[in-house]
């Protein structure tokens, strides 16, 4: 809830702790802000001086109170923010949203999705997983990408599968000739995989038409709809319910979302220009 | 010698078939294991064998000039590969080599075309699966292409 | 409070602003500039449109001439109170880099009090829209915030139908019932020009006090009650909101969408003079050393392709989708997200198209092929 007195717009200044170069254009920031309290899936809106803001999901670990974001430089801002270095300062407004339902898939299989970066959204939720493993029962990471190339945080994803083989099964759209992992789209992967569809939560990220295939083989499983949850994204201006850019028909996806049940979207998820 | 019967029925691709008809399929089937980097179809031979996977990971490439092989899609446990043994100009138009070590069956492909016309019953039944198959082949294709993931 | 009624001269009316001034507000009222009665800073009662009242229709507005010289014989103009609080731009913050890092400056905003003279109730509960949104949710606008502090409303009961009106539909007038410190209906006959005043509530109680007034006699409210119930019986247009949450959202894919696209040009109009509407972007702005930087609010509409964009293009990129995605909002979605809906019946939106796009038009001929 609100503090009286607190201006929702204004940044605060953080240093940049490190930077890790993950792909060709993607990077990671580990910021400086301890203390800093979030839940998987949320998101910052993190401001360049004098460029703009963007809305970034918090990639780190909630437990450890790492702040971190992964951003792709795929715009002006994104662009300039790939150029920053250990030291440099930006702005933080946040955590913003709705967070994944961890707590809802305790007791059963736990279905992670996630396209290119789609992934970052999801790791906060990897790193529960891993340290409260006895709570849930099969759990996968099913994670596709343009080309090997591609692939975000590699290194940990190899740890990750020594611990748990099914974290992550990775794919790539097409590969040269020394991948020797997979090669097909992430809904396919869906049916590799096998989980009990009646105690499965699955939880998405990822482009929305990645995103509606493997809601379509999911369902066609027989995870029902309720249980099924997606990370929807939005223009964004201020992340903080005023600025009426993120709507959804109903849904603000910066205050309802971003994480949305799919039975609650599921008459607009098919729908054009909406 | 493993029962190629009991293979047969329990191949997810050939359930719903009758033992019956699972039987007349054994005279055209073997067995086969392929290691790493071996090939089970090459572009441009006669496309005569028909697979049925049942271990391990096969990639479909094609090689293309100045690229190399470029990997189009991964198969595995449960796959068929080489459809084009029973579709005319029975040619193969890409490659699929090992991944990882394959265990598959293996059907002749002029024997089991001869067996599914000698059985309308037969030939209808693996016919509706390879479509399905091509079916599910093609949506995937059809997604790739769409390159989601492509940068602005 | 309600049958407490006083009586106000036109003079006692220009004391009343008077004081309302010397008091320290800046009065906010109606005034002719432009072809055109808008709400703007007014000194006194000299300033008010005396004997001019509007013709409006779907595309058109004309100022015309009273045979009298009634101070609110009009309906709406084309603005309303919402750039009075919710300004058009707003500085959000000031920065400047400082040692590797960058400070962010205090924002100052030392807003006058501001009395609104000749609100509406259509506005009024305009205002109460807004408020829910920008002030009373969990991230409390500044500017607005501070704009709306210690706002005094001097309300009109309107006198006049406009030809677009339809507040009795959506139930948000003629009368006012809440939400003003006093309210006025303009008397002009021959007993002479005064003012059947209401008072809403203390702070409306005390100015009252202090300007000549006498009890209203009893003729003297009847007459006002009818001037407000002839009003209720000439709205220029009607709209059934049975079921309309249900009704716009069954029918996302109705082929009227694809009519009106044909006629609508996304001038953004319609967004502009709403009074609900609170749709905004942000800028950010460097000097030529790159040291100061400042980010500014300012109105924008879900009319533009920006509005919708994310990587890769506009989601909204039709004008179709547009259209479809301002009205579900304002008579549908706004009910979801927001508790009432988000249109008052002012008749602007309609008034100030240039095509006349008539929603209430539109709405109906949803509703008569429901489901098509």
């Amino acid at each position: 809830m609100a503090m009286l007195g607190v201006d929702p717009w204004r940044p605060r200044p953080v240093r940049i702790a490190r930077v890790r170069r993950e792909t060709q254009d993607v990077f990671t920031w580990e910021l400086d802000a301890p203390r800093f309290t979030y839940e998987p899936g949320q998101f910052n809106m993190l401001y360049l001086f004098g460029v703009g803001e963007v809305a970034i999901s918090i990639s780190g670990d909630p437990e450890r109170e790492r702040l971190e974001h992964t951003i792709r430089a795929v715009g002006s801002v994104t662009r300039a923010m790939a150029s920053l270095a250990r030291g440099d300062t930006v702005g933080v407004r946040g955590p913003y949203g709705s967070a994944w339902p961890v707590h809802e898939a305790e007791g059963g299989d736990l279905l992670l999705v996630a396209g290119g970066v789609g992934l970052p959204p999801l790791r906060p939720v990897v790193h529960q997983v891993l340290r409260h493993r006895e709570r849930f029962g099969r759990v996968f990471l099913l994670y596709g990408a343009r080309s090997p190339g591609d692939l975000v945080y590699r290194r940990e994803l190899e740890q990750w599968q020594k611990r748990e083989p099914g974290l992550p099964r990775c794919t790539v759209d097409h590969a040269g000739a020394g991948w020797r992992g997979r090669v097909g789209v992430v809904p396919a992967l869906v049916d590799e995989v096998s989980f009990d569809p009646a105690r499965t939560v699955a939880m998405i990220c990822g482009p929305e038409v990645m995103m509606r295939f493997t809601v379509r083989a999911l369902l066609a499983r027989g995870v029902a709809s309720e249980r099924i949850h997606l990370s929807m994204e939005r223009n964004m201006k201020c992340a903080i319910g005023l600025c009426g850019h993120c709507q959804y028909v109903p849904y603000f996806v910066c205050r309802d979302g971003p994480v949305l049940r799919f039975d609650r979207v599921a008459g607009l998820f098919d729908r054009r220009e909406i | 010698m493993e029962d190629l019967h009991r293979l047969l029925e329990d191949h997810d691709f050939l359930k719903g078939l009758s033992a019956e008809q699972t039987r007349v399929l054994v005279a055209c089937v073997e067995n086969r294991r392929y290691r790493r980097g071996e090939f089970l179809l090459r572009e441009g031979q006669a496309a005569d064998v028909f697979y049925l996977l049942r271990v391990g990971r096969v990639a479909l490439e094609i090689d293309v000039p100045g690229r190399g092989p470029v990997q189009m899609e991964s198969l595995g446990p449960n796959d068929a590969v080489g459809i084009s043994s029973l579709v005319p100009p029975h040619r193969e138009h890409l490659d699929a080599r090992v991944v990882e070590p394959v265990v598959a069956l293996a059907f002749d492909g002029a024997c089991l075309r001869g067996k599914m016309q000698a059985d309308p019953a037969l030939g209808y039944a693996l016919t509706a699966r390879m479509l399905a198959e091509a079916y599910k082949r093609l949506e995937r294709v059809r997604l790739q292409r769409l390159d989601v993931y492509a940068g602005a | 409070m309600t049958d407490d009624r006083a009586v106000l001269t036109r003079e006692g009316l220009a004391d009343l602003l008077r004081t309302l001034r010397g008091d320290g507000f800046r009065l906010i009222g109606p005034k002719v500039r432009g072809g055109a009665i808008v709400y703007d800073a007014i000194d006194g009662i000299d300033d008010l449109p005396a004997g001019w009242t509007e013709e409006q229709e779907a595309g058109r507005y004309r100022l015309e001439r009273r045979a009298d010289a009634a101070l609110f014989g009009f309906a709406v103009g084309p603005e309303s109170f919402k750039r009075t609080f919710f300004a058009p731009t707003v500085r959000l913050f000031r920065a400047r880099r400082r040692d590797g890092s960058f400070v962010v400056l205090d924002r100052a905003e030392a807003a006058p009090r501001l009395a609104l003279v000749g609100a509406r109730s259509c506005d009024l509960h305009a205002i109460a829209v807004q408020d829910r949104i920008l002030r009373d949710g969990p991230y409390p606008d500044p500017s607005y915030t501070s704009r709306r502090a210690g706002t005094f409303v001097l309300a009109v009961q309107c006198g006049k139908a406009g030809g677009t009106c339809f507040c009795v539909s959506m139930q948000t007038g003629p009368r006012a019932e809440s939400g003003f410190d006093l309210a006025l209906t303009e008397l002009l006959d021959e007993t002479g020009h005064r003012f059947v005043v209401e008072i809403g509530s203390d702070a409306g109680a005390a100015v009252l006090a202090r300007v000549p007034h006498g009890p209203a006699a009893g003729a003297d409210v009847e007459a006002a009650d009818r001037v407000v119930r002839r009003t209720a019986e000439h709205m220029g247009r009607t709209l059934d909101t049975n079921g309309i949450k249900e009704l716009f959202y069954r029918n996302l894919d109705h082929p009227r969408w694809d009519d009106v696209a044909d006629r609508c040009l996304a001038c953004t109009n319609c967004t502009l003079v709403c009074p609900t509407c609170f749709c905004s972007s942000v800028s950010d702005a460097t000097d030529l050393d790159g040291e100061h930087t400042e980010r500014v609010q300012r109105w924008d509409s879900c009319f533009t392709l920006d509005h919708s964009y994310v990587h890769g293009g506009s989601v909204r990129s039709s004008i179709r989708s547009r259209y479809r995605q301002w009205l579900t909002h304002k008579l549908a979605s706004w009910i979801d997200q927001f508790g009432t809906s988000g249109c008052i019946g002012c008749g602007r939106c309609i008034t100030w198209c240039p095509v006349g796009i008539d929603i209430t038009e539109e709405t109906a001929a949803i509703r008569a092929s429901d489901g098509a």
